[in-house]
């Protein structure tokens, strides 16, 4: 076995395949740039080197820098992660050139398959089931807007080097055609260093599911079954699982042999995945196949209890796979949810800065059955930079039944505590309440179908708000006691903390009465049973982890006046506890009116201006583009909400803007 | 006897009934509360005891003697916050627009003496239109005599000033002699000369709510030291400011239970300075990792930014903070941050609270508009309230501690208790590339030499060390321990006597 590994990556990706090779007693090397001087990956790894600049062009995927890495810490194999170089069949060469030991499939295996276009022709002569498009390079847009009218819209416009939603469009018009066509090669260039794009027909309706393979160099070739990958926005995905609900046992094991089919065409050894759309009547095409480990590989870990990343260091050490096709059953349920700093309400723009308070919950096994698993690669006090991916974590739940890995996922969001940044965690907490996802019944349009008007925060129902006002009604008894208890207070005089109490949340005002005793308290509504409330919440406690009639509730809590800021379930609530007199003086406030900020493009988020698209004077219909700004490598087109007349501009291209500066004026 | 207690139940409601249903239904209208309800949120439940509710003006003139209602205009009393003393007034929009006369000054003056007699706070809610005109010069007179005793009352209890209306004219005085001024947003405003005024003589344009509104006031002219959105979250943070203080310069600075850690790590804090020495970070990240739940009441949190002010707990103690903010003009003194910062100190050293400063401060902002503003004199009142305090002062420097802004924030020569610093501090006459341009210009052709010099003098004074070697930084700490090593400073300050010399007052330079 290896003495020493490098690992080529950075963030959560680097910590789990460092965290595999100490258990198997390989020492570790890190690389780094600048803005990951202090990153977790550097602490946890035996040694670490310097390789450049921020930039990853200038570090992470430079060749050179990472073979002198290799040579001058003696690592004998490179585990190149995620991203970046793993998908790079000169770096896997130039290793080898150096005998040095790629953690990955054969370099001839990762140029076959990194093409879109060459892959799709090995895959249709392995006779594995592909989807119509054009498999030629496109010149031009007008050229894009020919094949795309001949294809038949909707079309997906791709990077043909792309990956994780960058360099991807869809139109369903030749204008869209033409502006897709535009922004993906921009997008590729800058991303990828490779412009070629390619278009192909968009499925409707589609299921985004894949299939993990894992492949020895002694001619072996096992699937690990599939993951359900369909909760994407954007082309990125959010939310994955393992298995997936709609597949049945005879497409699992179609799919499953034509993946394998097509990693023996190639040659391939690793772990490796072979991506699907399926259809609603259950009808696979080949998308493309990962020559790589994939983000959500832990929901494939942990329903066969195989450690992938182990596997690959011993395939790559020439060892063979220690189970067969028949060893590998589905155990349980798996959900993952990539939590991300993107804002989901700010239509999930890039928010980066430091991690203030990053608290995950506690990994293992659960009180309930459950285990939970959180891959990370920051900390409390840590930075999103805005170089690199925006992912903050990837927290995973296992439990027996899909229902019950739900469950624990619902409950491991709402434990989970990120601030000083902009997250998604409301929008997956929101998702794993929805009653559509819960049914399983998803498509690739989830996001969109559901949440067309972007994400406003999820709405608790009757009952569950009942639970929380308890818990509120409660928990304001605690700080009103403590508030008395205050030094200089006059004798026989104190203040009495009264029983009536109004709780207002989302709209709705319960009259309660609170019966405190010794081991909690107990709330009673005007109508309905009483809730018996048990907590040890504290003021100023970060977390309530309340019992309401013996069910947990667990919520983010935050001071406001007059009452608390809760956070659970996806809900963002501003819950009031007031006397009835402050209630009913309270209703007595004016509703006050935001100031209308319609006229104004402002910046959604920090980032670069790209160009300006209007002039001043013009004319611009609704959906016009009217900016690009750049953020996390992402060029964000800004479209006019309306049709307007531009009075002003304030930016200009290559400006560098905070969040709501001002980038134009309309009349 | 029945009858006469029947009578007096009768007056009672007739007093508390003030302007009418209509003027009351008015008042609510513009999303505002009436004077006694105002009062019913201010204090606990059922403590308002009400004084000369029973007042009623003497005028004659202009017919007033037709119109004399109970309690002309202000309903005034004490009460308990969360079971502590405090004295209120609160003018009567409903009764005569507010306005005060003799009468209605008497009413405020009777609570100001008992206040100062019995060691309570005084709480006044402005809304009033402003001198009663019918009365003439004994409106005026009324005026002053609130004026003196709020100038009496200065440093013996503490004066909170809640703008809930219109304020205009010689009325503002009072208020701007109170220790606090706060407001309610849209619904009050404070000028000495109102928008009619101003057009006659100066031809100037403006509406009330831009010449005096909460955000002129609390972004502008530093007036105001807060704004609430409305009447009833301005009672309730009222509430929540009131137990930061102490009843009296008699008294101590309040204490209560607290559910925090006095010796709670924070291992993000040594990360909260980045890397780049001219990158920010946000101060405030690091007042609520220190306090006690993460509670912090900031005061002038709009206005010059650059300096934060504000009341936190340690230990369940209160505790004034002054900090610097990297994240507004790098943190820097000048006029109005050197002003707020003063102020505050002064206030926290007359009501015994122990003084947090927190430094990473690049010196004073220069430019014209600084002298021409006279920052020397304005530094120098920083300066002044620093040097003066008697109160336990304890101060952590995080990053820059340069030139004479090091000496302003509460350094080790103005008689600081405990002088810490972190690892990251650097604490010199001026940054490194200052430096060596003056003390090298005959080598500033040479590039490589002034880099050289520069990153000598870099290694010379940019760390906490040259300042600890010689005592001006007692200790050099962890910024993860930060919380725990200034809540025992502060435990070990407990007993802390020191006296200025007797004077008849000092002469601070206004």
């Amino acid at each position: 076995m290896f003495k020493k590994i490098l690992i080529a990556n950075r963030g959560e990706i680097a910590c789990r395949v460092i965290k595999s090779a100490k258990r198997m007693g390989i020492k570790t090397v890190a690389v780094y740039s600048d803005a990951d001087r202090h990153a977790l990956h550097v602490k946890m790894a035996d040694e670490a080197v310097y390789i450049g600049a921020s930039p990853a062009a200038q570090s992470y995927i430079v060749i050179d820098k990472i073979l002198d890495a290799v040579r001058q810490t003696g690592a004998e194999a490179v585990h190149p992660g995620y991203g970046f170089l793993s998908e790079n069949r000169v770096f896997a060469a130039a290793l080898e050139a150096i005998g040095v030991v790629f953690i990955g499939p054969p370099s001839p295996a990762i140029e076959a398959m990194g093409d879109k276009i060459t892959s799709k022709k090995i895959a249709q002569e392995a006779n594995v089931s592909t989807v119509p498009g054009h498999m030629g390079l496109i010149a031009d847009a007008d050229e894009a807007v020919k094949i795309a009218t001949k294809v038949g819209y909707p079309v997906m416009i791709k990077a043909s080097a792309g990956g994780g939603g960058k360099g991807m469009r869809i139109a369903w018009n030749d204008a869209e055609a033409r502006e897709g066509f535009q922004s993906s090669k921009n997008e590729a260039a800058a991303s990828f260093g490779d412009d070629r794009i390619f278009i192909e027909k968009f499925v409707t309706q589609p299921r985004h599911i894949e299939i993990q393979v894992l492949a020895d160099s002694h001619g072996n070739c096992v699937y690990l079954h599939e993951r359900e990958c369909s909760i994407q926005r954007r082309n990125q995905k959010v939310i994955e699982e393992a298995p997936s609900s709609f597949l049945d046992p005879a497409t699992r094991k179609a799919m499953g042999e034509q993946a394998c089919a097509l990693a023996r065409a190639v040659g391939y050894t690793s772990a490796g995945t072979v991506e699907f759309i399926v259809d609603d009547k259950r009808n696979f095409y080949f998308l493309e196949m990962n020559t790589r480990l994939q983000v959500e590989h832990p929901v494939t870990e942990l329903i066969t209890g195989i450690d992938l990343v182990e596997q690959m260091i011993r395939v790559a050490n020439g060892e063979k796979l220690p189970f067969t096709q028949d060893d590998l059953k589905i155990n349980g349920w798996a959900m993952e949810s990539r939590l991300y700093a993107e804002d989901p309400y700010r239509k999930f723009l890039p928010s980066i800065g430091r991690l203030s308070r990053y608290r995950p919950p506690v990994e293992g096994p659960t009180v309930t059955g459950g285990i939970v698993r959180n891959d990370t690669g920051v900390f409390e006090g840590g930075e999103i930079s805005m170089y690199y991916d925006p992912m903050i974590a990837k927290l995973c739940t296992w439990a027996p039944t899909r229902t019950q890995a739900i469950e624990e996922m619902r409950t491991a969001l709402d434990t989970f505590e990120v601030e000083g940044i902009g997250h998604n965690l409301p929008f997956v907490a929101a998702v794993m309440d929805h009653p559509r996802f819960v049914s399983g019944a998803i498509t690739t349009a989830f996001i969109e179908e559901e949440y067309p008007d972007g994400f406003k925060g999820a709405t608790l129902d009757e009952a569950l708000l009942r639970r929380v006002a308890a818990a509120a009604a409660a928990m304001n008894r605690v700080a009103e006691i403590r508030r008395t208890r205050i030094s200089g207070t006059m004798d026989n005089h104190e203040r009495k903390v009264g029983d009536h109490w109004v709780v207002s949340l989302q709209g709705q005002s319960y009259p309660v009465i609170v019966a405190a005793d010794r081991d909690g308290s107990t709330i009673s509504f005007a109508d309905g049973a009483p809730h018996r409330v048990t907590s040890d919440w504290t003021p100023g406690g970060h977390l309530a982890r309340i019992s309401v009639d013996g069910e947990p509730l667990v919520m983010k809590v935050g001071k406001i006046p007059s009452g608390f800021r809760l956070r659970l379930r996806g809900a963002d609530l501003k819950v009031l506890v007031r006397t009835p007199r402050q209630a009913e003086l309270g209703a007595l406030m004016l509703e006050k009116v935001a100031p209308d900020t319609s006229r104004f493009l402002l910046c959604p988020m920090p980032g670069l201006i790209v160009n300006i698209a209007v002039e001043v004077g013009q004319e611009v219909q609704e959906g016009q583009a009217l900016a690009t700004v750049e953020a996390m490598k992402m060029e964000n087109i800004l479209k006019a909400e309306r049709t307007a007349v531009v009075k002003s501009i304030k930016a200009k291209a290559g400006s560098s803007l905070r969040v709501d500066d001002v980038i134009m004026e309309f009349e | 006897m029945k009858d006469i207690l029947q009578e007096l139940e009768d007056r009672r409601a007739i007093a508390r009934a003030g302007g009418g249903e209509r003027r009351v239904q008015a008042q609510h209208g513009k999303g505002k509360l009436t004077a006694r309800e105002r009062i019913e949120l201010l204090l606990d439940e059922d403590s308002f005891e009400e004084l000369d509710m029973f007042v009623r003006h003497r005028c004659t003139d202009f017919g007033m003697e037709q119109d004399r209602p109970a309690g002309d205009g202000v309903v005034t009393g004490w009460g308990t916050v969360n079971g502590r003393m405090v004295y209120v007034f609160s003018q009567d929009f409903t009764v005569f627009g507010g306005s005060l006369s003799e009468t209605h000054a008497q009413k405020i003056c009777k609570i100001m003496d008992m206040a100062m007699q019995n060691g309570a706070p005084v709480i006044g809610m402005n809304d009033s239109g402003g001198a009663r005109i019918q009365e003439g010069v004994a409106s005026l007179a009324g005026y002053a005599e609130v004026f003196q005793r709020n100038i009496m009352a200065s440093g013996v209890v503490p004066q909170i000033s809640l703008i809930m209306g219109p304020c205009a004219g010689g009325a503002v005085y009072s208020p701007a002699m109170t220790d606090f001024i706060f407001m309610v947003k849209d619904s009050s405003y404070m000028f000495v000369t109102g928008p009619d005024v101003v057009k006659t003589v100066t031809n100037e344009v403006v509406t009330a709510e831009e010449l005096g509104g909460a955000s002129t006031h609390t972004k502008k002219s530093s007036v105001a030291d807060g704004a609430f959105e409305n009447d009833v979250e301005a009672l309730y943070e009222i509430r929540r400011l009131i137990d930061f203080l102490p009843m009296s310069n008699r008294d101590r600075a309040p204490t209560r239970p607290f559910f925090d850690a006095p010796d709670r790590i924070e291992p993000s804090l040594d990360t909260l300075i980045p890397a780049n020495p001219n990158q920010p970070y946000d101060m405030k990240e690091l007042i609520q990792k220190v306090a006690d739940e993460g509670d912090f009441f900031e005061i002038q949190k709009d206005f010059a930014a650059n300096i934060i002010t504000g009341f936190i707990r340690l230990e369940g103690q209160s505790v004034g903070v002054v900090a610097n903010q990297p994240m507004v003009l790098a943190g820097c003194l000048d006029i109005d941050s050197s002003r707020k910062a003063a102020r505050f100190v002064r206030f926290c050293d007359a009501f015994e609270i122990p003084i947090l400063t927190l430094v990473d401060v690049p010196g004073f902002l220069p430019g014209t508009s600084q002298e021409f503003g006279g920052v020397i004199k304005h530094g120098a009142k920083l300066l002044f309230a620093y040097g003066e305090a008697t109160v336990p002062k304890v101060t952590v420097i995080t990053r820059k501690a340069y030139g004479g802004a090091y000496d302003v924030m509460s350094s080790k020569h103005l008689r600081g208790d405990f002088n810490y610093a972190w690892p990251t501090a650097e604490i010199a006459v001026m940054g490194a590339k200052g430096a060596v341009e003056i003390l090298y210009r005959a080598e500033l052709a040479d590039k490589d030499k002034i880099a050289a010099r520069t990153k000598d003098y870099e290694d010379r004074f940019a760390n906490p060390f040259v300042a600890a070697e010689k005592g001006f930084i007692d200790e050099v700490i962890a910024p993860r321990s930060t919380r725990r090593r200034v809540a025992r400073a502060f435990a070990s300050l407990r007993g802390k006597q020191l006296k200025n010399p007797w004077k008849k007052h000092d002469n601070i330079p206004l």
